[in-house]
């Protein structure tokens, strides 16, 4: 599971704060002088044979430098694959990296260098929810559509603008499909539902509990609890009191193993278990919570190496060729780098032009495009609105993938999870 | 029902958490040290109770017949290579000395375990015995059990042997008590190690109760601290107190309320506790008299 909405970098001390401040304030007003005559939608780079730029800016050092380096890896995946089948419009794919050491500071600064230093045509996303609202803000200011695919917080698209498009599937997204597959397929229960006050899990949450409501399943029990909780046994009783059938966490990995923990030992099963992280840690998983009790539990997940979506395959070995390792070492920041430049190099070669405002114009007409991680249709505020995410089911011992059905090498879901200790 | 079911949670888990805050007070109480390595020490006691049950299937209570011992080692080592040579502003270098110590041990242990989180999963970790609609999981019977004898042993250590009357001497007036002949240096170094055993043990529980990994300390030793700043730093028995106060208010407002609200209410009536006694529920003051 990667959560889009990563804490930010620690804190700085006072002086280094003061500093990065003034030297984003000596930048800002830099760029400002220098865009007087970039500001405004970008028409290309002149000659039609150019190549299309694209500026990104990525976090190659600091708090997010592991993520930053498989999003980069991923973008240069995307450009690889696209100019190795023409480029986009006949004109090859050129990216501009710029390191913003994972600061919300610098990542605005990035964006002016890309925008009036570098004149790119595009830019795309940096990672994670932290630079992309700022980033996007920056983009916004001279008319240039941010598509980005790791800046799913609900804080992105709070923010009003028209420019910003997440092909990924967004906070509140995250447990749709496993919502729709419950709609579907069992009559209306009633739900307990915990969550982390994240401000990733909480919506993520709140989206698959609004959803249910409205189609008829009754909340009984809603408790939130703080990051640093480390005793989930009132929660747990809570919900054991409840005998709610469906139970859905929004939990990271060590919550998660706990939840499991205490609902044994309140003697609960529930008939249906999701939680939003902790299932998917696999062998961890197992050690914490015993192979006996894992049969059922469902976890969702935004991609995976072995799923059929449009030009999954391709990037998977375009990717290892370029990169070594394994496909399920695959960070899935490569999936959502990637899905970001086929969404922009789609909806360029239907428009046929590099215009940024034909390009929002255009993504905001409602119009699907396809990528690794499944359909992609905007909705107004841009999360993506088709979005499909996957769930995963544990079954005999082994993580499946169960939703949606007919992508990949799904399984049929196991509806009603099998009693504690039961393994299944 | 819910409420006197999170009471009982409260209570059984609070005696635990006075576990691993008791060895915090009591170097307090002699050393006048804050043992910022505390958590870390904690997780120490759970990664060594997960090793020997992983490796060698003793089971972590069994094993803490192995675990106490070696982690009193190391609370007299860390005293006589560490603080005992300090000679200045000891009290603050102390502190900043057991932050280094929990530092270093955070990175051995990222290294030699890495940080994917871990587990000690015993076949009685998930039973549980049930009376009515009230459960007692059986690993908190046990734990609170453990911590009534362990803590029951190291006040009979404090108020009924001569070692005990050389250790509140220490704690009453370190220079008086080297005057009548008491070597404080032992002292301080079998206080210190007696709180890192207890560490061992509170360590045991956690990792019986919690996946964890090196990072988990952070939690614990913010958690331990305002324990022991509710109880009063230096006292045993209101460290037990503290424990269980705190965590059956968190638990009574979690499935009340809100567990958002569980800690900020805690810290809430801390906070009053503090204005009315500064020195805690029985602080030094408090101790020293008895």
């Amino acid at each position: 599971m990667k959560f889009h909405g990563k804490p930010g970098p620690r804190p700085r001390t006072r002086t280094a704060a003061l500093w990065t401040a003034g030297v984003a304030a000596v930048a800002l007003v830099i760029a400002g002088c220098s865009s007087s005559s970039s500001s405004g939608s970008s028409s290309g780079s002149g000659s039609s044979t150019a190549p299309i730029t694209v500026g990104i800016s990525v976090s190659l050092s600091g708090d997010f430098s592991g993520d930053g380096l498989a999003t980069k890896q991923g973008y240069e995946t995307w450009a690889a694959y696209q100019n190795a089948h023409g480029g986009i419009l006949g004109r090859q794919v050129k990216l501009t990296f710029l390191s913003d050491g994972s600061s919300p500071t610098q990542v605005i600064t990035n964006y002016q260098k890309l925008i009036t230093v570098n004149h790119v045509d595009f830019v795309m996303g940096p990672y994670s929810t932290l630079l992309t609202k700022p980033a996007s803000a920056i983009a916004n200011r001279y008319n240039y559509v941010m598509i980005e695919g790791i800046g799913g917080g609900p804080s992105v698209f709070s923010q009003g603008l028209h420019n910003v498009f997440d092909v990924s599937a967004s906070a509140s997204f995250q447990l749709i499909t496993f919502a729709k597959w419950l709609v579907a397929t069992q009559q209306p229960e009633t739900i307990a539902y915990a969550a982390m006050t994240d401000p990733f899990l909480q919506p993520m949450l709140d989206g698959a509990r609004s959803y249910l409501t409205a189609h008829g399943f009754k909340s009984v029990v809603y408790k939130l609890y703080p990051l640093e909780t480390t005793d989930f046994t009132p929660i747990a009783s809570a919900i054991a009191a409840s005998k709610a059938p469906v139970v859905v966490l929004g939990t990271m990995p060590p919550d998660g193993y706990a939840f499991v923990q205490d609902l044994i030992q309140d003697k609960f099963s529930p008939k249906v278990l999701v939680e939003a992280s902790g299932p998917d840690q696999g062998s961890a998983f197992i050690k914490a919570v015993g192979a006996s009790n894992t049969g059922g539990i469902m976890v969702p997940n935004t991609w995976y190496p072995g799923s059929t979506y449009y030009q999954n395959t391709a990037m998977v070995q375009l990717y290892l060729k370029k990169f070594g390792g394994t496909a399920d070492n695959i960070s899935a920041d490569v999936a959502e780098a990637f899905s970001s430049g086929q969404v922009l190099a789609q909806a360029i070669s239907h428009l046929k032009s590099t215009s940024n405002s034909a390009l929002e114009s255009y993504l905001h007409s409602g119009v699907t495009f396809q990528s690794v991680q499944g359909p992609v249709k905007f909705l107004a505020d841009g999360e993506n609105g088709a979005a499909t995410p996957f769930v995963f089911q544990w079954q005999n011992g082994t993580l499946q993938d169960v939703l949606p059905t007919g992508v990949g090498t799904t399984k049929p879901v196991v509806a009603v999870k099998p009693a504690w200790g039961a393994k299944g | 029902m819910l409420v006197l079911q999170a009471i009982i949670d409260g209570v059984l888990v609070g005696g635990f958490y006075a576990l691993m805050a008791g060895g915090l007070t009591l170097v307090f109480g002699v050393m006048d040290i804050v043992n910022f390595a505390q958590g870390i020490l904690v997780v120490l006691g759970a990664y060594l109770s997960y090793a020997l049950y992983a490796h060698l299937n003793i089971d972590p209570f069994l094993g803490l017949l192995i675990t106490i011992p070696v982690m009193f080692v190391i609370g007299i080592a860390v005293y006589w290579s560490m603080i005992k040579p300090i000679k200045r502003d000891r009290v603050i270098m102390s502190l900043l000395t057991m932050f280094a110590v929990g530092t270093v041990v955070e990175g051995i242990l990222d290294y030699i375990f890495t940080s994917n989180l871990v587990a000690i999963h015993t076949s009685y970790r998930d039973s549980s015995v049930q009376v009515g609609s009230l459960v007692f999981p059986n690993i908190y019977l046990y734990a609170f059990a453990m911590s009534v004898v362990l803590l029951g042993g190291v006040y009979y250590l404090l108020y009924r042997t001569r070692f005990g009357r050389s250790l509140r001497a220490s704690m009453q007036n370190p220079t008086a008590a080297r005057l009548v002949g008491i070597n404080t240096d032992w002292v301080s170094a079998f206080t210190l190690g007696i709180g890192v055993g207890l560490a061992a043990a509170g360590g045991m529980v956690f990792g019986l109760t919690n996946s964890f990994d090196a990072a988990s300390s952070y939690d614990l030793i913010s958690r331990l601290l305002a324990i022991v700043i509710f109880g009063g730093f230096g006292s045993l028995s209101g460290a037990l107190i503290a424990s269980i106060v705190m965590l059956v208010i968190q638990d009574v407002v979690a499935v009340v309320w809100s567990a958002t609200w569980g800690q900020t209410t805690f810290y809430l009536v801390l906070v009053l506790v503090l204005l009315l006694r500064p020195q805690g529920l029985l602080g030094r003051k408090a101790v020293r008299a008895q």
